[in-house]
């Protein structure tokens, strides 16, 4: 392994052989990683290469089985998320864990050991916050607030403990690029401060941009250490995933044909306090395109798709599947007009954790007319072999056969979920984060195979949170903003920028101008 | 040393069957320290409370027809509880369905005919299913709890049963007793002839088949058992919850109003003011017991039946309170929800000072 030409003297925190196993699986197999003060330091990895596994034992919410952590030069035993805190190791996590119904002050108050007099926490979170160039309202309610600020509470919480090594796992999936530039700016500063900083991302680009050293995992193991600035996000992938990466072909769309999918002043009002109101969205997707809905999470994403799928009923005139109007027709209804769905959460919603694959085949397929049920009869040999059909298509990965869901990876279940219907040859389809949290390889498959869907005449409608992708894949791009969409523009003609101007709100006022 | 609960990727099949068995072991040990500090012995008072019922042909029968209405109420409820909907009012539309049942052999009693039997089990069900659309009304068109709505239409049922048998439809010649007239032979179900096995047994066990194929092989039931783990993914796929919740209630409903009318017909042959020793609410353990499935309910019905029999042979043998029996019943659903935590976790043993949330609370 190439050993990096770094200061031994500013090692922080230095992990020496970290085993964990979960049954049969070696989640962490002899990890050895050396954290340096003042760096921000990349974890890299495919999902399920053992990221997470390894930062819970930084932070003390797993122990290892074997090995060693050494905290600037004294060996410590983590037994609990309070004792990495005592130790000045903080956490953000990529699910927050706030209560909307609380103040900002409120849920930082909850997380302290010794919150202290809440006007005086108060008081010292406003000045910690503008410090370090992210402003918060102490008095704000959390649910009204925004991904980007809510994430901003989760780093303030860290930053009045006075960390010495900051964890943050994939912190710019839920911000716009303006967004994430000044997160950037705030990790730059506290490594500029002798903090430290270990940063999970799937954002090779982000990764190159900050990151001072990278460590890449894969199947558990450490198989590399690098400066990622001197390597492209193409080695980075490949590094990662241990083979090339194939690159996406997107052989530009030839001719576009009919309206399959039409959106006409789609509104909606929010349904509880926490949702989201649809107003006044338009959308014409025709045969051959893929169109991307880019946006920052919470900002109607998960509406607009229960509209289209049918699971939110809207007035009939709203949507139209192939001319015919459906908006008030039943999600089975739909897919017997070829239209496909496939939801933002895979378990739960896309599929049921305790059901086996092939039962979950039957979930979305029972009514579309592949012989899946005869009579009122389920047909379990029908379905095993559909499922044996997709498991093989998209490569599915399984450690035996026909599984429940949810002992599946996040990755792995989301190509069966994506491959349940594409298995379908859709006329329209509407994916919602196609591949959120998948790896590369994988991420790689799922949009080949959406583009090329498309090609084949039919109509891809992909609701996503993740530029790269959209800009990958995306014909024509519109930007959603608090349940106002903007109009669909020639992604040739889009810039990051502009994007970025329409989530921060420029959407919304378009649509108000329309 | 502590001990920690960790989550399995998967269900474990061995503890689906192996988790019943546990409880039932459990009770019988918590049931014999009850017995030991009631200063009896807990050998001899668990034999004559598990096995001597066993022993005799006539206890054996008397624990087959308590074990019918448990096992036809059970198996309904066990499609409410795997579509989620809590439905604890079987009690009561267990006696609606008496009622309903009986309105023909109390009012017409001169209507004699090979349809008596068949038109009375028919009322009976239907009896059944609108006491139990009540609360399924409630909960679709208000969002009322289910649990409290279908429990106090309970109540209501009993008062009602009572009102009738000592007002409207007493017995005229019944010298002022709380009963009703005594159902006339069309009226009344037979036994299997040449034993006395009840056709309300054959019935049953039919019904529980029937059920069992539709909850396995069939769209319905792949519709119930979707909408009771993830409602969610349910609508995704196009199932409504609220019509479910009526067709779960309704069917449940009939099923228990199904068993009031055959006690009646087949045991009584005359309403009384309580017709019934709690079968509709032991049928709920029944139905956990019997892990939600027609066939395993069979065993625990059985089981169940085996409390009300053995209970009262402890009380005229040994003297003990007959609320022993509630006690046991009550033991043995507390311990099957608990043992069914093994279904989805495993205990693990250790002596290390690891959190014991860490790996369940951040899975």
């Amino acid at each position: 392994m190439e050993q990096q030409n770094r200061s031994e003297k500013d090692t922080l925190l230095d992990a020496r052989g970290l085993t964990k196993r979960f049954g049969d699986i070696l989640a962490n197999d002899t990890v050895d990683i050396r954290l340096n003060k003042g760096e921000i330091h990349a974890l890299l990895g495919e999902n399920g290469a053992g990221k997470s596994t390894l930062v819970k034992m930084f932070y003390g919410s797993l122990e290892p089985d074997a090995g060693e952590i050494w905290w600037d030069g004294r060996r410590v035993d983590i037994g609990n998320p309070a004792a990495a805190r005592d130790l000045g190791i903080g956490m953000v996590f990529q699910h927050f864990s706030l209560f909307e119904a609380l103040t900002v002050v409120e849920n930082i108050a909850l997380a302290l050991p010794k919150p202290g007099n809440m006007r005086d926490l108060a008081a010292r979170i406003a000045e910690v916050s503008k410090d370090y160039g992210l402003p918060l309202n102490p008095a704000d309610i959390v649910a009204d607030l925004p991904v980007g600020i809510r994430q901003r509470i989760e780093i303030v919480r860290c930053l009045l403990q006075e960390p010495r090594l900051i964890i943050m796992d994939e912190p710019t999936s839920v911000l716009t690029p303006q967004e994430a530039d000044q997160l950037f700016l705030t990790l730059q500063r506290l490594a500029s401060e002798g903090c430290a900083v270990l940063y999970i991302s799937h954002r090779l680009e982000e990764v190159q941009r900050i990151c001072h050293h990278a460590t890449i995992l894969r199947h558990g193991k450490v198989v590399d250490e690098c400066d990622p600035a001197q390597e492209t996000a193409a080695s980075l992938a490949s590094k990662m995933v241990g083979a090339e990466v194939i690159a996406v072909n997107a052989a530009k769309k030839t001719e576009v044909g009919a309206e399959r999918l039409v959106l006409k002043s789609l509104s909606a009002k929010a349904s509880t306090p926490f949702a989201t109101a649809l107003t006044n969205i338009s959308l014409e997707l025709k045969a051959g395109e893929v169109v991307a809905i880019a946006g920052v999470a919470g900002n109607g994403q998960g509406e607009l798709f229960d509209a289209v799928s049918g699971e939110m009923p809207v007035a009939p005139d709203m949507i139209a599947l192939d001319g015919k109007p459906c908006g008030s027709k039943s999600v089975t209804w739909r897919r017997k007009q070829n239209a496909a769905f496939v939801p933002e959460e895979r378990l739960g919603h896309g599929a049921v954790p305790g059901m086996k694959l092939s039962e979950n085949i039957v979930l979305t397929r029972h009514s579309t007319g592949d012989s899946l049920v005869g009579n009122g009869f389920v047909s379990e040999r029908q379905a095993g072999e559909l499922e044996q059909r997709i498991k093989q298509k998209y490569d599915v990965r399984m450690s035996h056969d026909d599984p429940e869901a949810r002992s599946l990876s996040g990755g792995n279940l989301q190509k069966f979920v994506v491959g349940r219907e594409l298995d379908r040859r859709p006329g329209v389809l509407v994916v919602n984060q196609p591949t959120w949290g998948v790896d590369a390889g994988a991420a790689a498959l799922i949009r080949q195979a959406l583009i090329d869907l498309a090609r084949s005449g039919s109509a891809v409608l992909v609701i996503s949170q993740d530029l790269d992708e959209i800009f990958e894949i995306a014909d024509r791009i519109a930007v959603i903003s608090r349940g106002h969409l903007s109009d669909a523009e020639p992604a040739a003609g889009m810039t990051r920028e502009r994007v970025g101007l329409l989530m921060a709100g420029g959407a919304e006022a378009q649509g108000e101008v329309a | 040393m502590r001990i920690e609960l960790v989550k399995r990727k998967e269900h474990s099949e061995v503890m689906v069957f192996l988790s019943p068995v546990i409880a039932v072991l459990l009770t019988a040990l918590t049931a014999g320290i009850i017995f030991a500090l009631s200063g009896l012995n807990p050998f001899e008072a668990l034999y004559k409370f598990f096995i001597d019922p066993l022993t005799q042909t006539w206890s054996l029968e008397d624990t087959i027809a308590a074990a019918t209405p448990l096992v036809l109420i059970a198996c309904g409820l066990a499609v409410c509880y795997l579509s989620n909907n809590w439905n604890i009012g079987a009690e009561g539309q267990f006696v609606v369905g008496a009622l309903f049942g009986s309105f023909l052999p109390v009012m017409l009693p001169g209507f004699e005919s090979f349809l008596t039997l068949p038109l009375m089990l028919v009322c009976g069900m239907i009896g059944g299913a609108l006491w139990a659309l009540i609360p399924a009304f409630l909960k679709t068109r208000f969002n009322t709890n289910e649990i409290l709505t279908s429990l106090m239409l309970v109540y209501v049922a009993s008062l009602l049963l009572d009102y009738l048998v000592r007002g409207p439809w007493r017995d005229p010649d019944g010298f002022n007793f709380p009963e009703s007239r005594i159902f006339s032979d069309a009226a009344t179900l037979p036994s299997i002839p040449g034993t006395s096995i009840s056709m309300a047994t054959v019935i049953t066990i039919g019904i529980a088949l029937v059920l069992t194929v539709i909850l396995t092989k069939t769209l319905k039931g792949f519709e119930i058992r979707v909408m009771g783990q993830s409602p969610r993914a349910g609508s995704f796929a196009g199932f409504s919850s609220k019509r479910l919740s009526l067709f779960a209630f309704g069917l449940s409903g009939a099923l228990a109003g199904l068993a009031g009318i055959m006690v009646v017909s087949g045991e009584m042959n005359q309403l009384q003011p309580t017709i019934s020793p709690g079968y509709g609410f032991t049928a709920i353990i029944v139905a956990f017991l019997g892990r939600l499935n027609p066939v395993g309910i069979i065993v625990a019905g059985f089981v169940l039946a085996l409390s009300y029999i053995g209970g009262e042979g402890v009380q005229s043998a040994m003297g003990v309170s007959d609320k022993i029996a509630s006690v046991i019943q009550g033991l043995l659903l507390f311990f099957v929800l608990a043992c069914d935590t093994l279904i989805l976790y495993r205990i693990r043993f250790s002596s290390r000072r690891a959190p014991a949330s860490a790996e369940v609370s951040h899975v």
